[in-house]
């Protein structure tokens, strides 16, 4: 079927199999390989993308569910010029990230509170990435950069 | 002031945090542009006879470029011929050939779930499992062997021509005059339970032969070694082969070298001619990549009713699942430091090593060590709880006084530098640990529902133990000033790129922006070992900052000649990266003048660091946990550590893996087991089933500062990557049964999930 999905601001349009993942057509047909696969039973959120402002696991929606919608994923995060989005700075600053493979959808997911949330207590933050599993960072990082960012946009 | 030891924040983050980095599977290079996928058949029986498969529906099926079983293997040299004997050995974490040789593909026996039968070549990924699943293999099911009893019982064999199960065994026999003297004797059967590794990134791999050049870009934690197995197991040159290790998402110890399910997409790339790609499933990963740990032990201590420890004794069965892929290496480790941080008079061990209808076991973040930990620390405190003494105060009494180092423990290994005593009392000054006991004894007294626990481990471990591999290590300045480091050491999470670029920084005063990093490509970097038992920066670290000293010489003698001054007057600023006379401060040269001047062969060194000796770390953790006594569930509210790894390079990267480490740990002492039924079927096969912790399932860490140089390397460094799971799951573990230890509970087994804690409670209270 055809789906046409706007990716970080630009439409991606392709003939794909019903049964394809959002995470697939984003890898294989947008060509944007930030976003990770990392279970089959979506528990662990490697694959965490916007979809029309909310964060999903990308891996549990099909591309046609997709169809006329807009995803952000990490890539689309920066802005323009190329200066890395608050959280993504907050991630840098704190050693949020080791190996890097959770990190975009930890990325997502921690944006997505932070527009729900902007305010958030470390047990908030706690409960919110639930869903996002780091193999690297034992989460104390994570936290602390989720934090920062929160701190940095209500100073800024 | 020296960079070394600052807070630095990692040069790798903005391109993984921007673009994602690219990982096998992103890999977007002209050689694969073409690629198609491999997908495994894969044995859904424990044990059983491959009578037949059946391809030719899969090959119709559409997509599908090929269906490969192991007759097609035959392009292969066969395996050396069976003579019988073992050829692995005790001290070296090498597979066991003979009669426990591991094939490729299954031949006609499959001996654990998820073993590779067959291959499917297809066009694209959802072809696979589609084309997968039309393989007809006719299986003939044997009696599984699940667990060190069946294993020993040897009812049923693995490997029928060894005739036996057992396939190492080390050790003297129990003497029975070694706990003579003791007052007090406590012996004990624990169980350190098989773990799932899962590297968010699982296994991948992807292959290009062309023109008699095998390319394999493979998730792994050293390319070097990666490529010395692939040409043995293809029979083809090392020189005709390149290993690239690009991104890698964590490994844990779990993807040292490669396995064999990488080792065949290598051969079907070369076999079909048809480039592949491979990725697995987090199913297939929870079911083949190795798994760690499954030790089942034996403690027996003994002492005086004073407290000093006279006698230990630990005896290990290692499972090692259905092929002995470390040989005995594993409860080897466990055995050199089974005495843990104290000074014992007399300590013996003894192993065997079995095989199961169960993954392979390998390393996994620690391998051994934490087993010893484990070990030794529920056996301080069965001896603590027995005798009435505080468990602080017991290890206190024995740990190695500082005065006996280096110290030659009574298993063989010599610690080098350590304050054992120092590291715990810094524990239990900063957990407030006399608090800690007033607030327990006040919910006892009280009757609360939510006991409190309080938990203690001190350790010694080994990192480096192969030092004697050394690590490699080439320099490059380039006549623009930058410099290019090619380490045989190979990144996954560790921010190897930032730590060898301070190196630079610190030796040649370049800034650390104009630093290049280049690791895990065997055309650029054939020599080196990789990254595995916490040896990078003592082996690699040391080998950067020596060739970074030899170039840093080098420039001397250009910069003199450009100055027309001796070489002894040449002074370099390290704070601004130039070349000065002494004295004469108008007198200098920048790197890009040196450089420049030395010519295209000008600047370089090459390294090969091999006078590493193995370093122990070592500290103590103290964990809190709140255990709900009418639930049984337990949660760790407080974890405090110190971590003592010598002197700190840069305290972010450091205190990163100990936060990793920690939450590994906890995670063995609370949630994860990898489980299989009496019939071997795996039983937590996704991460629905296996419990990975989760942010909401853990405090922040309270981690403590502690640096006692070792003397046996220049940076005075040793190994922190696996001080974590070492330190912290005995002492989670010991925290929750102190929790309920007043209602005389003196064990739980991990994890000790809510189950088993409740049923500890209440048999405890009906024994009584």
């Amino acid at each position: 079927m055809r789906v046409t999905v706007t990716v970080n601001d630009s439409p991606v349009a392709a003939d794909v199999e019903d049964r394809t993942l959002l995470v697939h057509f984003l890898r294989d047909v947008a060509g944007l390989t930030a976003t990770n696969v990392g279970c089959d039973t979506s528990s662990c959120g490697a694959c965490t993308v916007l979809l029309n402002g909310q964060s999903v696991k990308s891996c549990t929606v099909l591309a046609a569910q997709a169809d006329g919608s807009e995803v952000v994923t990490v890539e689309g995060l920066a802005a323009d010029h190329g200066d890395m989005h608050p959280v993504q700075r907050a991630f840098q600053a704190e050693h949020g990230l080791q190996c890097g493979f959770c990190t975009p959808g930890m990325v997502m997911a921690s944006v997505s509170l932070l527009a729900e949330n902007p305010s958030p207590t470390e047990g908030e933050v706690r409960t919110a990435l639930e869903g996002n599993l780091c193999r690297c960072t034992g989460y104390h990082n994570i936290v602390r950069a989720v934090l920062a960012a929160a701190s940095e946009r209500r100073t800024s | 002031m020296s960079i070394l030891g600052t807070r630095v924040v990692r040069i790798e983050d903005p391109r993984l945090l921007t673009t994602g980095g690219v990982y096998v599977d992103d890999l977007r290079v002209p050689e694969l542009a073409q690629a198609a996928r491999a997908t495994f058949v894969r044995s859904p029986i424990a044990h059983a006879l491959i009578t037949g498969i059946d391809a030719s529906v899969a090959r119709g099926a559409p997509g599908v470029v090929a269906v490969l079983t192991a007759a097609d293997l035959d392009d292969l040299a066969p395996p050396p011929p069976d003579d019988g004997s073992n050829t692995g050995t005790e001290g070296a974490p090498l597979p066991l050939g003979g009669h426990w040789a591991e094939p490729l593909l299954a031949v006609d026996r499959v001996r654990f779930v998820g073993e590779p039968v067959a291959m499917v070549i297809t066009d694209d990924r959802y072809q696979g499992e589609d084309a997968a699943e039309l393989v007809s293999v006719d299986y003939e099911p044997l009696p599984a062997v699940v667990g060190p009893e069946a294993a020993i019982a040897a009812e049923s064999l693995l490997f029928p021509a060894a005739g036996t199960n057992v396939a190492v065994t080390s050790g003297a026999p129990a003497d029975a005059a070694a706990f003579d003297g003791c007052e007090v004797v406590v012996e004990r059967t624990i169980s350190n339970q098989r773990l799932a590794p899962v590297p968010m990134e699982g296994r991948a791999a992807a292959a290009h032969w062309a023109d008699g050049k095998l390319t394999l870009w493979v998730s792994t934690q050293n390319a070097q070694i990666a490529r010395f197995v692939l040409a043995g197991a293809l029979g083809l040159d090392p020189g005709s082969i390149r290993v690239v290790a690009p991104d890698v998402g964590g490994g844990f110890g779990a993807k040292i070298a490669v396995d064999r399910d990488a080792l065949l997409v290598a051969w079907a790339a070369k076999h079909t001619g048809t480039p592949l790609r491979w990725a697995e499933t987090r199913s297939e990963n929870l079911l083949a990549m190795t798994h760690g740990r499954a030790q089942r032990h034996v403690i027996k201590i003994g002492g005086t009713r004073a407290g000093r420890i006279l006698a230990y004794r630990l005896e290990i069965v290692q499972d090692t699942g259905a092929y002995p892929r470390m040989g005995g290496f594993l409860p080897f480790l466990t055995s050199l430091m089974a005495a843990g941080p104290y000074d014992i008079g007399k300590v013996e061990t003894a192993y065997r090593v079995v095989v199961t209808n169960t993954a392979p076991i390998s390393a996994y973040r620690g391998a051994g060590r934490p087993e010893a930990t484990a070990a030794i620390e529920r056996a301080v405190d069965l001896f603590a709880a027995e005798i009435g003494m505080d468990p602080g105060e017991v290890r206190r009494i024995n740990l190695v006084p500082p005065d006996k180092f280096p110290y030659s423990s009574p298993c063989g290994a010599v610690y080098d530098t350590g304050a054992y005593v120092e590291a715990l009392d810094k524990v239990l000054a900063g957990g407030g640990y006399q608090e800690l006991r007033a607030e327990q004894a006040r919910r006892r007294e009280r009757g609360d529902v939510l006991q409190l626990g309080i938990g203690l481990a001190s350790y010694v471990e080994i990192t480096a133990a192969d030092a004697a591999g050394g690590e490699t290590a080439r320099l490059d300045l380039h006549e623009d000033g930058t410099v290019t480091v090619y380490t045989g050491s190979s990144a996954h999470g560790q921010g190897h790129h930032t730590a060898w670029a301070m190196l630079v920084q610190a030796e040649l005063g370049i800034d650390m922006a104009n630093v290049t990093v280049v690791h895990g490509d065997t055309d650029l970097i054939p020599l080196g070992v990789g990254t595995y038992a916490s040896r990078s920066l003592q082996l690699g670290g040391v080998a950067v900052q020596r060739a970074a000293a030899d170039v840093r010489e080098q420039g001397r003698r250009v910069a003199a000649a450009m100055l027309e001054a001796s070489e002894s007057d040449l002074e370099l600023n390290t704070e601004r990266g130039i070349w000065q006379v002494r004295g004469d401060p108008e007198a200098s040269k920048t790197w890009a003048q040196v450089a420049e001047h030395a010519g295209t062969d000008g600047l370089t060194a090459s390294v090969n660091y091999t006078d590493g000796q193995p370093t122990f770390p070592f500290g103590t953790h103290l964990a809190v946990t709140e255990v709900d006594v009418e639930t049984g569930k337990a949660k760790l509210v407080r974890h405090v550590a110190v971590d003592d790894a010598g002197t700190v390079l840069n305290p972010v990267l450091a205190e990163g893996q100990r936060h990793g480490g920690i939450a590994q740990g906890v995670a063995q002492a609370l949630l994860e087991e990898m489980v299989y039924d009496t019939d071997g079927n795996p039983v937590t096969g996704t991460l629905v089933d296996y419990a990975i912790i989760t942010a909401a399932e853990l405090p922040s860490f309270e981690l403590l500062q502690s640096e006692t140089p070792a003397t046996i390397n220049p940076l005075g460094a040793k190994g922190i990557g696996e001080a974590g799971t070492i330190g912290a799951t005995p002492a989670t573990q010991n925290s929750i049964i102190d929790a309920v230890s007043h209602l005389g509970v003196r064990h739980i087994d991990m994890p000790a999930t809510p189950e088993r804690v409740w049923a500890a409670i209440n048999e405890a209270r009906y024994s009584r």
